[in-house]
């Protein structure tokens, strides 16, 4: 392949993954369970258009194959699942009381985005030496922005989404930096990843059907013995 | 291909249990398949014993990594022992709840696939693969954890689940770098535990410490190592019994048997400080749970730190990394599986006579239940290291390893913590089992949402069901055995299991 459609492929795949941290900074953001999972589905569409754009740049079978399954697997199979599982009105619901106000968590996401580019570097310079693209920092700092996700939201749906966030980005870097990863695990992980939806989606069914509520973060009874005995003695 | 059908087994269960029959159908097909799965890993522990690796032959699809090695096949045999003597303990104690038979049919399918997902980690080799299951692993209990569907068992689910995934889309990130290194390292072995050793001393030493680093801090947050245990003592104290005791007695040592595969490829390559990151966050787990131990007020729970305090055990002996520690370290995952099994069936036979998980309202448990009561104290006692049971001599072979090693400081922690947790133990459990109500008319509050209605009073004894007892038995007899006398056949498994951990 010649030098300029290379340039062409890398500058390409340059666009689609800053685009694809854009959209990790988005899902801490998103107040909107609907605009989380709509953030999701461009965040996995994205991750499909780099390792299809990798694909290309390295001639890989087997990143197609990862493109082809993100494609099919994320945007149409999780939202049907959780339409399935999950009740409706959870989607229309707006999140008040994060843990942190957003432009706070905005500045400690910037931060992790930062501190991701440092553990990218010495990873850069290990793997083969043509590779300098920047999956593999923005892969790290998808994975710890979808954790941070993890400890400021406290709904359900956004929490689900938070999980699925870290396993796009562990894969943004992991297409990079290990390219024929078998095809079968490939397959393997994307239907984990359904099961995950399934059963998640299951537990907040079951959550809202018993507590009436599906902000799961406020679940707080479970703690060593002061806190439970002190209201033992309350109730009887 | 009996390796095969170890992992065919549970599945035909699992379907076979949803059929609509009476209630003894799906329990009888459980306890059916489990101790059919338990004689055929014998059959394969007793092969591995005599040396040799059980693999499958066959080169299709996933079954091409299936592989048993003295280590997988000595984790194979404690899963496949404690799922049958779950199974026969959920005979009785799931009786005792009066569930309908959907939700019964719903608990065996899952117990099922929860059992083989758990066979399925040891017998893969290949790494990316046994993510895949561990992630399962968590799947398929989370429906267990929240069984009962309380406030507290809903909380304790969820906060499980995102913890556990939150750990392993760490780990995956860490598996893929792990892949990454095998192809930089230029080896054209097939990409399976084995594999990883042989390459390790070409890999780029950074991409293996930073896959190594991501790997311990995700599959540890499983493990319920301090500090990301949290979620640890909600769900093995609000999940069943049974299952608290497949959770707390297996399901941490599968999971730290993944990580422990790391140690020889780590020590294979220079310059790495795997066992460093052990010891210290072995002993701060170890540590940290010998003191929250004493604030408890649910037995359920104490019994749940205490899992995360035999797990910075092994850990901690496998950083110190002899071949005489990870004798003790495999020892150690023996002893521990078997008692903290015992411990959560006695747990279980605890709570069906006295009716709340709350230590304070247990009093005089002997006298109300002798055989819950007996098997407490003797649970307590084995799993504390009370001479001459396991554990005992496991922890005990550590420490000596320690010493030989010269880690001076480690070891002493070490024994200073388990002495701790000694005491931390005995006491509530002393009080539990001889102590007398200080105030008569302060009956105990039944546990609000369980459906048991133990009321306590002196004189009306509870008689265990016959399972219950029946797998108590069945696992308080390696307790106490394996503290005399370790059969020949363990003792070349246990060989052969620390031989794959020290680097040749």
């Amino acid at each position: 392949m010649s030098d300029t459609t290379n340039q062409l492929l890398s500058n390409l795949n340059a666009l689609v993954t800053g685009l694809f941290l854009l959209t990790a900074f988005g899902i801490v953001a998103m107040r909107q369970a609907r605009g989380c999972l709509n953030l999701f589905i461009v965040q996995s569409l994205l991750l499909a258009a780099s390792a299809a754009l990798l694909g290309l740049r390295y001639q890989s079978v087997d990143l197609y194959g990862v493109a082809l399954v993100n494609v099919i697997s994320k945007p149409v199979v999780v939202p049907w699942l959780l339409r399935r599982t999950s009740p409706a009105e959870i989607y229309t619901r707006r999140e008040v009381d994060q843990a942190l106000n957003i432009p706070t968590a905005l500045l400690i996401a910037l931060a992790l985005a930062i501190l991701a580019y440092f553990l990218g570097l010495p990873l850069l310079k290990a793997v083969a030496p043509e590779f300098r693209g920047p999956n593999v920092p923005i892969g790290i700092a998808g994975l710890l922005l979808g954790a941070f996700t993890l400890t400021v939201r406290r709904e359900a749906i956004p929490l689900l989404i938070g999980l699925l966030a870290m396993e796009n980005g562990a894969f943004l870097c992991g297409i990079a930096v290990s390219r024929n990863l078998p095809l079968l695990i490939e397959l393997a992980i994307a239907t984990d990843g359904l099961i995950i939806v399934f059963i998640m989606g299951v537990l907040t069914r079951t959550v809202q059907k018993q507590i009436g509520t599906t902000a799961v973060g406020e679940l707080a009874a479970l703690k060593e013995a002061p806190v439970r005995s002190a209201q033992r003695e309350e109730t009887k | 291909m009996s390796v095969i059908a170890i992992l065919l087994l549970p599945l035909v269960a699992a379907a076979l249990v949803c059929l609509p029959f009476k209630k003894v159908w799906a329990s009888g097909v459980t306890v059916t398949s489990s101790s059919a799965v338990l004689v055929l890993t014998a059959r394969i522990a007793w092969m591995v014993s005599l040396d040799k690796t059980v693999v499958s032959g066959l080169k299709a699809g996933v079954l091409k990594w299936i592989s048993v090695d003295g280590l997988s096949a000595l984790i194979l045999l404690l899963i496949a022992f404690i799922g049958a003597a779950a199974a026969i303990f959920s005979v009785g104690y799931m009786a005792h709840g009066n569930y309908k038979p959907k939700k019964l049919r719903l608990y065996y399918a899952n117990y099922n696939l929860f059992i083989f997902s758990m066979l399925a980690i040891p017998v893969f080799s290949e790494p990316t693969l046994v993510w895949i299951v561990v992630e399962l692993t968590t799947l398929a209990s989370a429906l267990l954890v929240s069984f009962e569907n309380t406030r507290e068992a809903l909380e304790a689910a969820w906060k499980y689940v995102v913890l556990s995934l939150m750990g392993a889309g760490f780990a995956l990130l860490g598996f893929l770098l792990l892949f990454a290194a095998m192809q930089a390292s230029g080896s054209k072995e097939a990409y399976t535990w084995s594999g990883l050793v042989n390459a390790a001393h070409s890999m780029p030493p950074v991409l293996l410490q930073m896959a190594f680093l991501l790997i311990l801090i995700g599959l540890g947050t499983k493990v319920g190592l301090v500090p990301m245990h949290t979620w640890l003592p909600d769900a093995h104290s609000q999940a069943p019994s049974p299952v608290c005791a497949l959770l707390s007695g297996i399901e941490t040592s599968v999971i730290l048997y993944v990580i422990l595969r790391l140690f020889p490829v780590m020590q294979a390559s220079p310059n790495s400080h795997a066992g460093t990151w052990a010891i210290v966050l072995g002993l701060i787990s170890v540590g940290a749970a010998a003191f929250l131990l004493m604030q408890v007020s649910d037995y359920k729970r104490m019994f749940a730190f205490s899992t995360i305090e035999h797990m910075g055990i092994i850990l901690t002996a496998v950083g110190l990394g002899a071949s005489a520690a990870n004798y003790g370290a495999v020892w150690q995952i023996v002893s521990h599986c078997v008692t903290k099994s015992f411990c959560f069936f006695a747990a279980g036979a605890v709570l069906l006579s006295a009716g709340t998980r709350e230590i304070s309202a247990v009093r005089g448990l002997i006298r109300r239940s002798p055989a819950a009561g007996a098997a407490l104290v003797f649970g307590a006692l084995g799993i504390t290291g009370a001479p001459p049971l396991a554990v005992f001599l496991s922890e005990f072979s550590i420490l000596k390893a320690g010493l030989a090693q010269k880690h001076y400081i480690a070891t002493g922690l070490l024994a200073v913590f388990i002495v701790i947790a000694f005491f931390g133990i005995m006491m509530q459990v002393n009080r539990m089992a001889f102590g007398v109500r200080e105030n008569d008319s302060d009956a105990a509050v039944p546990d609000d949402h369980s459906g048991y209605s133990g009321h306590f009073t002196p004189g009306n004894r509870f008689h265990l069901p016959f399972s219950c007892s029946l797998a108590l038995i069945l696992t308080a007899v390696p307790v106490l055995v394996l503290g005399l006398y370790i059969p020949p056949p363990l003792q070349g498994l246990l060989s052969q299991a620390a031989a794959v951990l020290t680097m040749k």
